[in-house]
């Protein structure tokens, strides 16, 4: 997929965009929305040995960030594919080597 | 063997570590200099990325102000990782992919336009030098209480280990020392943390001993006790939030974009071989960064139920040796105001301000001070940054983690000052020399200033630290609110709208700026008596206007873009070309040709 013009590539960042969107909706959820908008009524949750409200926001917000970001990196990594525009294609691909050597291969 | 001594081989033996890494990793390029050549390994970066993020203030103060503040204290906590979410799904891999040193660049490409790139140099230079300031005090601070030497001398140290790797490694050098510093200062950060956690509840993981029963047989949920012990003593509820709602939420978002923002960390991601290496790079640092922010809110909460528990209603002459050490370096002070030789510690300040110590001592061998004194019941001061540093010793844990705590903050505060000094080195010689003044120098050329700058930056910023500006404190609000209100927007509407033009770009961040930084001039430095609640404009402190200077941003640069001419067809190429991750290995292979 040279000509990033093409239909293909129109798809390609619209699907991106759906991601990147439905993820973001979470992360908002979980800090804002959870741990300060709802804080007061979840906190009448008993969590363990925590009020839930106060735990979403000095733990729980924080895990969930963290998982977002890897469900993204799995996403992304599968539309790239589906795509065909993973750098796995590029005439130039990383190895172990370029790692060990750290200096690109020319 | 004593804390000092044991304090020395820690300290000696990382930063001989440091210095052999630096050796090791010398910059031979530009590109080596810069982004480390660009084939830093992501797992490497996300440590390095951790490093470079958690500063001093991660490390000493965090714990300590939340074990003051509670629930409000969720701000720093969500904000300061929540913006690696922001960072991970909006920014870096698009930035890896443009694929060029720095965010000037980005931001002077992309809006093809000179004025825009020096904008962005400007507030590279301004976030960056605030930054660093506060670094080198806890250099400083560190020192002179584990080693009992001049906090200068500690500064000047600190300097040279800087300038030894930052100055000679670039960001290659940065890099590999950074990882070997989260190693240290999570290491650092986790041992108290753990045996404190055993110790009051019996269970060894931070964040489950934060939610368990108490150890000593009572059977009360820790959280519980702690909200107990502290109405009982006048203050608010742990658990229960002081700050609005609106405040709260402003304040939040001000710091997840103000990190997004933040040049010191987009500049790491660039160092990265592929897009997709950028993507999980991020991924690795915020769970490195994970691991330190939800333990240090079980550390916050241990830390305040033995304090009281430790100097209430305790007699001055049987308190540990801790509350004295620390009594003489200026971050306690008691004065008995009942006579009757205990300690009260009560809710309200014991007296305005910080202490002013007299050379004298008053009747149970306290150190006198001159401030006129608070009309309550409260007898005690204490610095909340001691908190974690002095945690250790409040609960009687062995020397040596006494002393990897010493270390850990050292480890914390010199990893955030390089990365930082290496940004302002960077829009130095590159963004200002060779790509706005001396367009002609070689890349040899470009090197030795680089080195220059990084080293006239490293002087400053030492200066700062023994000289520390009354400010510091308050320009860290500023910090956040300018990456907030300037470069995350004109960032993002470079990747995500064709559309935005220079003209919409340059007046969105003059009016994001100007915005936000009026607000906080005027509240924390014209008027500071007005600096309260019933003043702010709808309730949002000058912590949290950043978020509203942003909106500002986005609605003034899409207005003025809309009227404006479209930006020429090649950028529109550009940033069609950013949005595909094929094609960024190559990217560094055009900057050298």
């Amino acid at each position: 997929m040279s000509d990033s013009h093409s239909q293909q590539a129109k798809a390609y960042w619209k699907e991106n965009i759906r991601i990147v969107l439905s993820l973001l909706a979470i992360w908002f959820l979980v800090s804002f929305g959870m741990a300060i908008l709802l804080v007061d009524v979840l906190d009448n949750i008993h969590f363990f040995g925590f009020k839930f409200g106060f735990w979403m926001a000095q733990q729980g917000s924080i895990f969930c960030f963290v998982i977002l970001i890897f469900v993204y990196v799995y996403k992304m990594n599968k539309l790239d594919h589906k795509y065909a525009v993973d750098e796995d294609r590029d005439n130039f691909a990383p190895d172990d080597t370029y790692y060990k050597n750290q200096e690109p291969l020319e | 063997m004593d804390v000092q001594t044991l304090t020395y081989i820690f300290v000696g033996a990382s930063f001989t570590l440091y210095i052999g890494i630096a050796i090791w990793s010398r910059a031979g390029n530009t590109d080596d200099f810069y982004v480390a050549g660009g084939g830093v390994p992501p797992l490497a970066n996300g440590m390095a990325t951790a490093a470079d993020w958690m500063s001093a203030a991660s490390f000493i103060s965090m714990a300590g102000i939340i074990s003051f503040i509670g629930r409000d204290g969720s701000v720093y906590l969500m904000g300061w990782t929540g913006g690696y979410v922001l960072l991970a799904l909006l920014i870096a891999p698009y930035l890896r992919k443009f694929g060029k040193y720095t965010v000037p660049d980005f931001v002077g490409d992309r809006y093809y336009s000179n004025v825009a790139r020096f904008v962005a140099v400007v507030c590279v230079l301004f976030v960056s030098f605030t930054y660093v300031a506060g670094q080198m005090r806890g250099v400083g601070i560190v020192f002179s209480r584990f080693l009992e030497v001049e906090i200068t001398t500690g500064v000047l140290i600190g300097m040279t280990i800087v300038f030894f790797y930052a100055v000679l490694g670039g960001m290659k050098g940065i890099t590999y020392t950074q990882v070997a510093q989260y190693c240290v200062l999570i290491f650092a950060f986790l041992v108290p943390a753990i045996f404190i956690s055993m110790m009051m509840t019996g269970n060894p993981v931070p964040q489950l001993g934060f939610g368990s029963t108490l150890a000593d047989g009572s059977n009360t949920h820790l959280l519980y006790k702690l909200d107990q012990l502290s109405i009982e003593l006048g203050f608010e509820a742990y658990t229960a939030g002081k700050k609005s709602t609106i405040d709260m939420f402003f304040i939040t978002a001000a710091l997840m974009v103000g990190t997004a923002g933040l040049p010191h960390v987009i500049v790491r991601f660039f160092t990265v071989p592929k897009v997709r290496d950028a993507r999980i790079s991020a991924g690795y640092a915020l769970l490195f960064i994970a691991i330190l922010y939800t333990t240090a809110p079980a550390v916050a909460s241990f830390a305040r139920v033995n304090l009281i528990n430790t100097v209430n209603n305790v007699e001055y002459k049987t308190t540990p040796a801790w509350f004295k050490n620390w009594e003489n370096t200026n971050l306690i002070a008691w004065v008995d105001k009942n006579q009757d030789g205990k300690i009260q510690y009560i809710a309200g300040k014991a007296f305005m301000g910080k202490p002013q110590f007299l050379e004298m001592r008053g009747a149970q061998g306290e150190r006198k001070i001159s401030n006129p004194l608070n009309e309550n019941g409260n007898e005690l001061y204490i610095d909340r940054d001691i908190m974690v540093l002095a945690n250790p010793e409040i609960a009687n844990l062995p020397n040596w983690v006494i002393a990897l705590v010493a270390a850990g903050g050292l480890a914390a505060a010199l990893s955030t000052a390089a990365g930082l000094l290496l940004v302002i080195s960077t829009s130095i010689s590159h963004d200002l020399l060779k790509k706005m003044f001396l367009k002609n120098i070689t890349d040899k050329q470009e090197l030795f200033f680089a080195r220059a700058a990084a080293a006239v930056a490293i002087i400053i910023a030492g200066y700062f630290g023994i000289h520390p500006p009354g400010f510091v404190a308050q320009v860290v609000a500023f910090a956040f609110g300018l990456a907030a209100s300037s470069f995350f927007p004109v960032i993002l509407m470079g990747i995500f709208s064709k559309r935005m033009n220079k003209e919409g770009a340059i007046t969105g961040m003059i009016i994001g700026l100007t915005f936000t930084a009026s607000y906080i001039i005027y509240f924390k430095f014209i008027n500071p008596s007005a600096n309260s609640a019933d003043n702010w404009w709808l309730g949002i402190s000058p912590e949290g206007i950043g978020t509203l200077g942003m909106l500002f941003n986005f609605i003034v640069s899409g207005l003025v873009s809309r009227i404006t001419a479209p930006p020429p067809n090649e950028i529109q190429n550009m940033v069609e070309d950013i949005r595909i991750p094929q094609g960024a290995g190559a990217s560094y292979h055009h900057i050298k040709s």
